[in-house]
């Protein structure tokens, strides 16, 4: 049976992982390579990258640190931030990346997803949506590390990404994230009922029932970043519990 | 020396890494002399069935590895890498593989979610020395939209259940063919390459 999946997101700035809240507050927390063995070692199913750093010199940085990160690593990683172009695209796949995650650049070009997918195949190419809420049950799509409103409808451009050819979509729910109180539900769901392909849930997770009530919606996996940086939840503890709520999840991990 | 055949896209690195935990010398390479003094040849792959055979053609390495398969030295396809050793695929048209094992791909039913993504569990089908004999379900690593729907049913060694059944390891004489990712398989997909890797020798 197909298992849910846990996946830590890792924000790397400058060669370091760092923790943000609502996209701002940036702190420093640790050593990307070591937590990335760590979570592996835990049971993680997939680690998340992301760049948050903007220059070409922190760029090449960057690109080091993915490379020590798959060397270390049985499990798959996806990597995202500042990808503009399908030469950034396969840079990052050549350092060792399995997944690249998309977002502002396909919201300016939506055609560099469906190159993406063409080029490197669907299964590596993950669109990545920062949606808020905008009215009661309408989200739209935000840019620039959320800064802006693209006024586009959150799900119609699920919907989109699919059709381009996109393998799988994260959904960002900006009101949530950082805040702990739980995954935006409503959102998430409605991407997912929405397409026929995978979805991560990310933003607000703060306890072990936040995964569990995501993951029992029909979502294929849940993301999450402080709650494992700071080991207010330990991985091994969530699958034992998500396995007693007859959650599918891996847990022989050898 | 093992040679992990180069032909663009995807993540090689990975592969090589998890070699180089077991301690295997491997090379990266489209080049013809290096594949035929390997002792062994890996055929990784993502992306699609078309552009892959287009471009190992371009390099002159279908014939190779026909030529190679033909001679019994070990030839283990990842993923694509797998699907590419069939005689057919349905991907988007209708593709010629390299013929090396009877059977063809078409697309995951789509009553299911596709991409096939995530881990999910193996169901072994005939004892082999891959496997320990008193394995329980163990879930390795898939990313794969098109699969093995005909093929010899004396091939199977496992399969996964996925809207339908998705043959997972298939192996006829030197020919192995793994649907997952191994070295993206936790501990078990390193244990399975190791196993691979001394079954061969």
């Amino acid at each position: 049976m197909l298992a849910k999946r846990i996946i830590p997101c890792l924000d790397v700035d400058n060669g370091r992982v760092v923790k943000g809240k609502k996209f701002q507050n940036i702190q420093d927390v640790a050593d990307p390579v070591e937590l990335a063995k760590r979570y592996n070692n835990e049971g993680a199913d997939e680690l998340v990258f992301y760049d948050i750093t903007a220059s070409n010199e922190q760029r090449g940085i960057f690109l080091d640190v993915v490379e020590k990160v798959a060397k270390e690593i049985a499990i798959p990683f996806m990597v995202g931030g500042g990808i503009r172009t399908t030469k950034d695209i396969h840079q990052v796949l050549r350092s060792g990346a399995d997944k690249v995650s998309i977002n502002s650049a396909a919201v300016q070009r939506p055609d560099l997803i469906f190159e993406s997918a063409q080029k490197f195949g669907s299964q590596c190419t993950v669109l990545s949506i920062d949606a808020k809420e905008v009215a009661s049950g309408k989200w739209n799509v935000f840019i620039n590390g959320g800064r802006k409103d693209t006024g586009m409808d959150a799900i119609e451009w699920a919907k989109k990404g699919e059709a381009y050819g996109v393998g799988e979509i994260v959904v960002n729910a900006m009101d949530a994230d950082g805040e702990k109180n739980g995954y935006n539900l409503p959102l998430t769901t409605a991407i997912a009922t929405a397409v026929n392909i995978p979805v991560i849930a990310s933003g607000g997770a703060g306890n072990i029932e936040h995964f569990s009530e995501v993951l029992s919606q029909g979502i294929d996996a849940a993301l999450a970043a402080s709650v494992f940086h700071y080991g207010e939840i330990k991985i091994p503890a969530l699958k034992t519990s998500l396995n007693e709520q007859e959650i599918p999840v891996r847990r022989n991990t050898k | 020396m093992i040679a992990i055949i180069d032909y663009g896209a995807g993540n090689i690195k990975s592969l090589q890494f998890a070699l180089d935990k077991l301690n295997k010398r491997s090379i990266v390479t489209t080049d013809v002399a290096e594949i035929k003094q390997a002792d062994s040849i890996i055929l990784p792959g993502v992306g699609a069935f078309k552009d892959a055979m287009e471009a190992i053609r371009q390099l002159h390495l279908d014939t190779v590895l026909q030529e190679e398969a033909q001679k019994g030295k070990p030839i283990l396809g990842i993923c694509l890498g797998m699907q590419l050793f069939y005689e057919q695929s349905l991907e988007n048209g209708d593709w010629e593989g390299l013929g090396l094992l009877k059977g063809s791909i078409t697309r995951i039913s789509s009553e299911v979610k596709v991409p096939h993504m995530g881990w999910n569990t193996l169901d072994i089908q005939q004892a082999s020395p891959l496997f320990e004999s008193k394995l329980e379900n163990p879930y390795v690593y898939f990313v794969h939209s098109y699969a093995v729907s005909s093929y010899e049913e004396s091939t199977l060694l496992a399969s996964s259940q996925y809207g339908q059944l998705i043959p997972a390891i298939v192996q006829k004489g030197n020919i192995t063919g793994m649907q997952f990712h191994p070295e993206k398989s936790g501990e078990f997909g390193i244990e399975l390459l190791k196993r691979y890797e001394e079954m061969i020798v």
